[in-house]
């Protein structure tokens, strides 16, 4: 097999000059860095980096750059966006996804196979390719669907479609909930290492359910999803994982049953990783309030148990990612009953400050909240970046960790503004944010 | 009080769009000015001043024929310009054309919009759209006040009083806006409520809102002033959340038998329309010693006069 290609995104530019980023506090989860220095880059690759990059040492043609003592860390990599193109271009774009990804801080993102056409075939994939080599801001990357047209039945040509760039396979919003079809899946995806990703959530507990079950769906009278429909399609999962050896990864849980599963499945030694999505360690579902469509994602906002649960399971580690989950929704797909609304929220543009919280809250060390952003995601797709290396593509972003402001969807550069963090107050954002070395962002022309 | 003209104290809502929001004193006004119309004659020239020059619009994306024609017929004792739009469910699938059809509603200027959908929450979400103000004639399974209203005004004419009474549910609770708005009235009004069905009918953590749970009937009647049936679809009685209706109908239809165990005087009642046989013996519902199904019909145009008088109050000119 051979590995992913290392950027699909672009081929490095050729550069001019070197750039150099100096009195910086570099922080590098990967290596467990956080120190003053600096970086080096030169032809989009990480030359130099640690005390000795200073502004005397850069070489005399180095474009310098003072970082004033803000954090330098890697890139972004966000392991579960929705781009809605093809198909979908009046809710989100590869272009304006990026525009949006490069303000966030994302330097690479990965895409759901839920397109119109599905991206179930080699095309879709190089679809996917040939758009991101166009797009200047982010590094795109996609997965393949497991099965075909995502219809839960027959497998995708997973091998060739893994040769022509697909990070791994799934059916995207949807659970593959039929058992003897995620066995062969795994069965097949453990012939070539293939990562397989999976909704867990059991599709016929979830089916036309709105929100989380309990007391307050009872109030609204919104038909509820219980919170078990998670584990027990996670639990089930793990039996396939056991048998077949294959690599398996659980995407935004949201309960603490499921955190707990996972974590007897990395006890035992199963090649089992997940990640959670921002809401889901900083909402609650009474963030529904009076049918607050903003506030209905799938899976569901769940209690507050179980909150704390997720924000627990990322402080001690069971949880490996934080992934934006970014699902772009026009306003007609939201402005309408709670039942009958789309779910799912931006998230390119929270990501950082939302993952940010729980460290500044003194739950979590500044490096473990970035790991679940960079390295642990990194590690998971097979993915050079992601981490401050000699030899690494320079892909970073440059934060003001401390800075107070106001989450305002009137400023998001995706295109559609679902999200319920309108108006809430974080600390961080991000400064500068480079791909390959080349300035994406910087949060001084914007303003 | 019939037509008096102190406004927003008497009903500060510029809606009504559930029972939940409501306060208990605002509440016992909305019933003692409906109990003060059910007992005017219904040609009564006073109260045909009220509505006069105002329009109401009856929406109803969701069929009914007791609950339009009772908001129809309180509308006109009232004065008021009245017209009843049935929009078909099957047209009406895609959320858009609510609000689309609310917007286009909206640009006639009615001064009241009566409406009824079934998906729980899109009353509020058309209220927050529109000027005028807004009733809520049923949302999904979410609320249902007037008809809790009129199951309330009919207890205390026939009682006297709602507070300490024991009230049992029994039925469908899991679908029902009735029952929710009605649990929400009973206990805000002093009452104990409980409810009783088989759990598959019932909704998590119901107990939450203040009510007991039985799951055997006769224990649940046991020495309640008042039997409150629901109607039960028969599409849900035939293996999804109930095996048959013969078995239904064995431990929670009512019948003599099961209602012994009630207060010898209880009151029957039901929202209509009933199911003979499934979820209620027809002799029982036909007694007019005991079923007040009849008159909670006769109260639900009163309770919809006063709903109509007190909005259009907190209105400003007449037009």
């Amino acid at each position: 097999m051979t590995p992913p290609p290392s950027a699909p995104a672009k081929p490095p530019r050729r550069q001019d000059r070197p750039l150099a980023l100096v009195n910086a506090r570099i922080v590098d989860p990967a290596s467990n860095r956080d120190e003053p220095g600096g970086v080096l880059v030169d032809n989009g690759i990480i030359q130099e980096i640690g005390a000795r990059v200073t502004r005397a040492s850069a070489p005399e043609n180095a474009e310098i750059l003072d970082c004033r003592g803000q954090v330098l860390a890697p890139g972004l990599i966000d392991m579960r966006v929705q781009l809605r193109e093809p198909g979908e271009e009046h809710k989100e774009t590869i272009a304006t996804a990026s525009l949006a990804a490069a303000a966030g801080g994302v330097t690479s993102m990965v895409c759901l196979p839920n397109t119109e056409p599905i991206i179930d075939d080699v095309a879709g994939v190089e679809f996917i390719a040939r758009r991101a080599r166009e797009t200047k801001r982010a590094k795109i990357y996609c997965y393949g669907a497991l099965t075909q047209g995502l219809e839960g039945k027959d497998l995708v040509e997973m091998a060739l479609l893994a040769d022509s760039g697909a990070l791994g396979f799934t059916d995207g919003i949807k659970a593959t909930g039929d058992v003897q079809v995620m066995r062969r899946a795994l069965t097949y995806a453990r012939s070539f290492d293939l990562l397989v990703i999976q909704h867990p959530e059991d599709p016929r507990l979830a089916a036309g359910g709105a929100m989380n079950n309990g007391e307050l769906s009872t109030r609204l009278g919104l038909p509820g999803i219980p919170a078990y429909a998670e584990v027990m399609m996670i639990e089930r999962d793990l039996h396939l994982v056991r048998g077949s050896g294959a690599r398996y990864h659980a995407a935004h849980i949201s309960t603490a049953a499921a955190v707990e599963a996972i974590r007897k499945a990395k006890q035992e030694g199963l090649r089992v990783t997940c990640d959670t999505a921002p809401p889901y360690f900083s909402l609650n579902e009474n963030e529904i309030g009076d049918y607050r469509t903003f506030a209905k994602l799938s899976p569901p906002l769940r209690g507050e148990s179980d909150r704390r649960a997720i924000a627990a399971g990322l402080a001690d580690g069971v949880i490996d990612c934080i992934a934006s989950d970014h699902a772009p929704h026009d306003v007609e797909s939201k402005r309408v009953p709670f039942a009958q609304a789309e779910a799912g929220i931006v998230g390119l543009e929270t990501l950082l400050p939302i993952s940010l919280e729980p460290h500044h809250k003194g739950a979590m060390s500044l490096l473990a909240a970035l790991r679940c952003l960079t390295a642990r995601p990194a590690d998971i797709l097979g993915l050079p970046q992601g981490r401050l290396s000699k030899g690494a593509p320079a892909d970073m972003v440059l934060i003001d960790l401390d800075r107070p402001h106001k989450i305002d969807v009137a400023k998001f550069r995706s295109k559609s503004k679902n999200s319920p963090y309108d108006g809430r107050p974080v600390q961080g954002c991000v400064l500068k944010t480079f791909v390959d070395g080349r300035l994406v962002y910087s949060l001084e022309g914007e303003r | 009080m019939i037509g008096s003209s102190a406004a927003n104290a008497f009903f500060p809502h510029r809606h009504l769009l559930g029972i939940e929001a409501l306060s208990p004193a605002e509440i016992e006004r909305l019933l003692d000015l409906a109990d003060s119309y059910a007992n005017l004659p219904k040609d009564d020239e006073r109260a045909r001043k009220l509505l006069r020059g105002r329009t109401v619009i009856n929406l109803f994306f969701e069929t009914s024929t007791r609950t339009s024609t009772s908001f129809e017929l309180a509308a006109k004792r009232l004065g008021g310009d009245v017209i009843t739009m049935s929009v078909g469910t099957s047209s009406i699938k895609k959320g858009e054309t609510l609000l689309d059809t609310a917007m286009t509603l909206n640009a006639m200027k009615p001064d009241v919009m009566v409406v009824r959908h079934s998906e729980s929450g899109a009353v509020n979400l058309l209220s927050q759209k529109v000027d005028g103000s807004v009733i809520n004639a049923g949302d999904g399974r979410h609320e249902h006040p007037t008809q809790a209203l009129l199951d309330a005004l009919t207890i205390r004419r026939r009682l006297g009083k709602l507070d300490g009474l024991l009230v049992a549910i029994c039925g469908d609770i899991l679908h029902s806006r009735v029952a929710r708005s009605n649990i929400h009235l009973l206990t805000k009004m002093g009452a104990r409520v409980r409810v009783i069905a088989p759990l598959t009918l019932l909704p998590s953590n119901i107990d939450r809102m203040g009510v007991e749970v039985f799951t055997d009937m006769r224990k649940g009647l046991k020495d309640v002033d008042i039997v409150m049936m629901l109607r039960l679809q028969l599409e849900r009685m035939q293996g999804a959340y109930v095996p048959s209706t013969r078995e239904y109908f064995r431990f929670y239809g009512l019948d003599y038998d099961k209602l012994a165990a009630a207060k010898p005087d209880a009151l029957i009642m039901h929202p209509g329309p009933m199911n003979r046989g499934v979820e209620i013996d027809s002799e029982v519902a036909d007694d007019i010693n005991r079923s007040v199904i009849r008159e909670q019909v006769e109260m639900g145009v009163a309770v919809r006069m006063a709903c109509l008088d007190a909005l259009t109050r907190n209105l400003t000119g007449n037009q």
